[in-house]
């Protein structure tokens, strides 16, 4: 593996702020707010929150810090950056977590009142104060007596003190928006929204207003922020912010509306998966069924009897579930019933680090079952892109009957960015899935095909359809049991045929970024296309000629992909495990000069990719990797 | 509860009478000659039949062992699916489809060792389907090894010292479970089959039925004592709702419970002489969950003295015999009917998809 992350130019057309504070300080609220600020203002967005692995940490240790980053600017955004402009650090334990990604000259915004305690300052390793040596050493600090404003203008609100300080985080928000040259007004909005107590509301708007009062009267003068923003890179329309976990959700509730079906998703809590459940559970409505299970194994069961019934059964989980599930899709596959398994990947092997995202899970994904048990599996390459993945999956699933497995992953979860809404949902079709329909009197045949190889359905409750399905190898077409050596040929080229044909209804492959016709090419897929696309940009502009392509399918792989990359005279796979997408184009016979792996379940760092890639191509014999 | 209970109704105009030939399927059971399968699978089929069940409307799932081939044999829709998993694959169906009538299929190793976990919540969540575990205190398929319901001690091919595990109740673990119905009857006892059988299918909610099963290859006459016409009056209860817990040869004795039921210093039960009862004694009820665990717990098939009315011991002594029928039944919300009142608790904050897709905080870029 090479050098650590090094420092990068941020382009100054964007910024990138990241709010730290212990787990109760609120800074998720503060991030979003700021981040709906930034959109408004016309700038592209993207997000991920740092959450501690710790329930209730106690207060002011290192281990209990939370954190909300966004980057704001020119469009398009495609990371959300290697490292900080401007740090919130609500005490010492947040700076000592997050310093270390502050840029040399960045500005240091803190709560000064936590730094003069003794206490916080020994929980997070220091002996004393750190910000007279940070700002000797080049940094930009701004001091700020947070918790004493906040009291003194709380102080005839009659709220607890406990309450009062909670508040911290508005000040700052205040303040934020004074310093990058915000209007007040669709803050106080926001906060109009979303306290519905007239005490607490007022409290808010109270201490926003002295937050960002402040920055006109401090007395060390500091210059508010202006960055470049050139309008009209983000096409026109109604915008929102969206998160991996409810573009999932929508995409399904979509998916369901559709197909006119009823929806069956079955889950066990494990993160980051839980997420999408508890945001699916909000949603009790008609042909909506949203069910927490005993373990993954009944959870992708239970979805197996629901699909038998008629459903749109789906299931989501992390790693150590996937695993769990992998006997129960291999009888899906068998059964050649629609399911959909989303698998949001985090970093392993078993529980490995829960809450960080890696892309490790792709060969389990392919070939994690025992026989031949082939299906389909495609990939997200951004938050919003799981909206749009989730409803093609569940297409695929019920129109040619087969598994579909999504490998989103926790930073496509979690992360957020810009969405232009659908001005028309009528462009997402509807689901058609093959039934049977007793128009020529013939008997129904469960193993019986379309043109596609998809299976013919029919679900109890007819009279004219029964049958039974079954694990056991069943003779094609009739469906009953068969140990005959043939016919489990026949069926094993079926089940493979039949996933291939969906290649035809992907999308093709294209070139993300770069030009068309570059000589090297970079492969990627799943969250770290930002990063890919955006190092592109950076080689490019050093002159190597380099495009990325990216997959959103990975078995089979989109249409017009093989020509791609054997057109190429260099293919540089870069991924964030230890080469499986690398492997499995080798195994398919094509084309990978060059792996590059990152194993260390972050973002891949830019800079660090550049010097790679760069280095790579000049000395094409010493691969770094 | 607003929905009415989700039981099977014929989808069109009543046919002519149903015959069991009209749940029979085309293929030929391969269930071993004289395995105890072959007759609850005509009890099963026979009790449909008269029942009037539509075929279209009834599911059975298996899991995997010797039982689990059940759905093969039924002309009913129906999955044959992973061992152990059976509960789960219901339980999804029985969810989205509230219509059907749907039976699962399991046996002592692929209900109660692999397949526990699905069983016992199941059991608690109490979905609208039966569950007949076929208990033959082996596995079969496997060709014979000791299973979570043989005795301590038995002798098997992978306990050729006797196997070391303390056994399952079956009955103890549905109850524990928190399940609706809990039922015990025999292979070798076809009326009583059946009529456990159709009394679980009109259970509302997730009725438990434990089979006393024969496997005559590699476990025969673990039943003998209940099924044999000659000791099967001496050790067999046949409980009925509202009357004394009669059994003996000539239904000579009575069995009493004291009320008791986990003080371990006090037996819970006392045998009496039929025509020498106390004037309290009480008749066996359903719906005593106490009862049906002492039933279940704390019968244990030991020699006790049998009693005179005033309480002084007889010189004659009896086994204590082993209960079948329905230790226990309560009426309480189906799965369903909880999903379905949450529905209409949400009906009112239901907002169109568009509506959800948008948001609540959006800008536009113009």
């Amino acid at each position: 593996m090479g050098n650590a992350p090094s420092a990068e130019a941020t382009s100054p057309s964007s910024v990138v702020v990241r709010f730290a504070g212990d787990s109760g300080d609120g800074m998720q609220l503060a991030g979003i707010q700021f981040t709906f600020e930034s959109a408004l203002e016309g700038y592209d967005v993207a997000t991920f929150p740092d959450f501690p692995a710790e329930i209730r940490a106690p207060r002011g240790t290192l281990y209990g810090v939370s954190g909300f980053q966004v980057r704001f600017g020119q469009a398009p955004i495609l990371t959300t950056g290697d490292q900080i402009d401007v740090l919130v650090a609500m005490n010492p334990a947040a700076l000592k977590r997050n310093l270390h990604l502050l840029k040399k000259d960045g500005i240091l915004i803190v709560d000064e009142d936590t730094f003069n305690n003794k206490r916080n300052l020994q929980l997070a390793g220091y002996d004393q104060s750190p910000l007279d040596t940070l700002e000797k050493q080049g940094y930009r600090v701004i001091r700020l007596p947070i918790t004493r404003f906040v009291r003194e203008t709380l102080k005839d609100s009659g709220l607890p003190v406990r309450t009062i300080d909670r508040a911290r985080n508005i000040f700052v928000l205040g303040f934020l928006l004074w310093l990058f040259e915000r209007n007040l007004q669709e803050a106080e909005k926001l906060l109009q929204q979303r306290f519905k107590q007239s005490a607490i509301l007022q409290a808010n708007l109270q201490v926003l207003r002295r937050g960002y009062a402040l920055g006109e009267t401090l007395e060390k003068g500091i210059p508010q922020l202006r960055i470049a923003v050139q309008p009209g890179h983000l096409p026109p329309g109604k915008y929102r912010t969206l998160t991996g976990i409810s573009a999932l959700a929508l995409g399904l509730l979509l998916a369901q509306e559709r197909a006119q079906r009823p929806l069956f998703y079955a889950s066990y809590p494990i993160t980051p998966a839980s997420d999408l459940l508890h945001e699916l559970a909000q949603y009790r409505r008609p042909d909506v069924y949203i069910i927490q299970t005993e373990d993954e194994i009944s959870a992708i069961c239970a979805c197996i009897g629901a699909a038998y019934g008629g459903a749109l059964a789906v299931t989501a989980t992390s790693g150590p579930g996937f695993s769990l599930m992998a006997e129960a899709l291999g009888l899906a596959v068998m059964l050649e019933l629609p399911l959909v398994v989303i698998d949001l990947q985090r970093a392993g092997p078993s529980t490995g680090m829960p809450t960080r995202s890696e892309q490790a899970d792709l060969l389990q994904a392919l070939f994690g079952r025992h026989g031949e048990a082939p299906l389909v599996v495609l990939a997200p390459a951004t938050p919003a892109e799981n909206f749009h993945i989730i409803f093609q999956a569940c297409q695929i699933a019920l129109e040619h009957t087969v598994p579909v497995v999504v490998l989103s992953d926790l930073a496509l979860a979690f992360g957020a960015q810009a969405w232009r809404i659908p001005e028309n949902l009528n462009t997402y079709p509807t689901i058609r899935p093959p039934l049977w329909t007793n128009d020529n009197d013939a008997p129904y045949q469960p193993y019986l095909r379309t043109e596609d190889g998809a299976r013919y359905l029919a679900f109890p409750g007819q009279p004219n359809t029964i049958h039974v399905l079954g694990g056991l190898e069943k003779k094609a077409p009739e469906g009953t049991v068969s140990y005959d050596p043939e016919n489990h040929e026949r069926m094993i080229q079926a089940r493979r045929q039949k996933v291939l044909a969906v290649q035809k209804r992907l999308e093709p492959a294209t070139i993300e970024t770069g030009p068309e016709d570059a000589p090297f090419l970079l492969v990627g897929w799943g969250s770290t296309c930002g990063v890919l696309s955006s190092v592109t940009r950076s080689l490019n502009q050093s002159g190597i000629p380099v495009a990325h392509v990216h997959l959103r399918a990975l078995n089979p792989l989109p249409p017009g992909f093989s020509e791609l990359i054997q057109r190429a005279q260099q293919v540089i796979v870069v991924e964030g495990n230890t080469g499986q997408l690398a492997g499995w184009l080798r195994m398919l016979r094509l084309p990978v000069h060059h792996e590059i792996h990152w194993t260390r379940a972050t973002v891949i760092p830019e800079r660090w990719l550049h010097q790679q890639i760069a280095c790579l191509l000049q000395n094409p014999d010493e691969s770094p990797s | 509860m607003t929905t009415s209970p989700p039981t099977a109704t014929p989808t069109s105009q009543p046919p002519a009478k149903r015959t069991l030939r009209d749940y029979q399927s085309d293929q030929e059971p391969r269930w071993c000659p004289g395995c105890g399968d072959y007759s609850i699978l005509k009890q099963v089929q026979t009790v449909l039949a008269e029942e009037n069940v539509p075929p279209e409307q009834v599911v059975f799932i298996s899991g995997i062992g010797c039982s689990s081939r059940f759905p093969y044999y039924m002309r009913t829709y129906g999955i044959h699916g992973i061992h152990g998993r059976a509960p789960a694959i219901a339980f999804g169906l029985s969810v989205v489809r509230p219509d059907l009538s749907i039976w699962i299929i399991t046996g002592d190793g692929d209900g109660l060792a692999i397949g526990g976990n699905h069983l016992f919540h199941i059991l608690r969540r109490n979905p609208n389907v039966q569950i007949l575990l076929f208990n033959n205190e082996i596995y079969g398929l496997t060709k014979g090894q000791y299973s979570p319901t043989s005795p301590l001690g038995k002798v098997t091919k992978s306990s050729p010292w006797g196997s070391p595990d303390e056994p399952v109740n079956p009955i103890a673990f549905a109850l524990g479970s928190h399940a609706s119905f809990v039922a015990r009857t025999l292979d070798r006892h076809p009326t009583h089959l059946k009529e456990t059988l159709r009394a679980a299918m009109h259970h509302r909610g997730a009725a438990f039925v434990e089979i006393y099963q024969n496997c005559n290859i590699f476990n025969d006459g673990a039943f003998e004592l209940y099924t044999d016409k000659k000791t099967q009056p001496v050790h067999a209860l046949f409980l009925k709702e509202g009357e004394p817990m009669t059994f003996g040869p000539n239904n000579q004795y009575v069995l009493h419970w004291t009320g008791t039921t986990n003080q371990q210093q006090e037996e819970p039960f006392i045998v009496f002489r039929q025509d020498d009862t106390p004037d309290t004694l009480t008749p066996f009820t359903t719906r005593n969950r106490h009862l049906a665990w002492a039933l279940a717990w704390r019968l244990h098939p030991v020699s006790v003295p049998v009693y005179r009315r005033d309480g002084t011991p007889t010189e004659e002594s009896i086994t204590l015999p082993r209960p079948f029928g329905i230790f226990f039944q309560e009426e309480r919300p189906t799965y369903q009917e909880h999903l379905a009142h949450q529905l209409e608790k949400a009906r009112e904050h239901i907002q169109p998809i568009a509506q959800l897709i948008q948001g609540e905080l959006t800008w536009t870029v113009s």
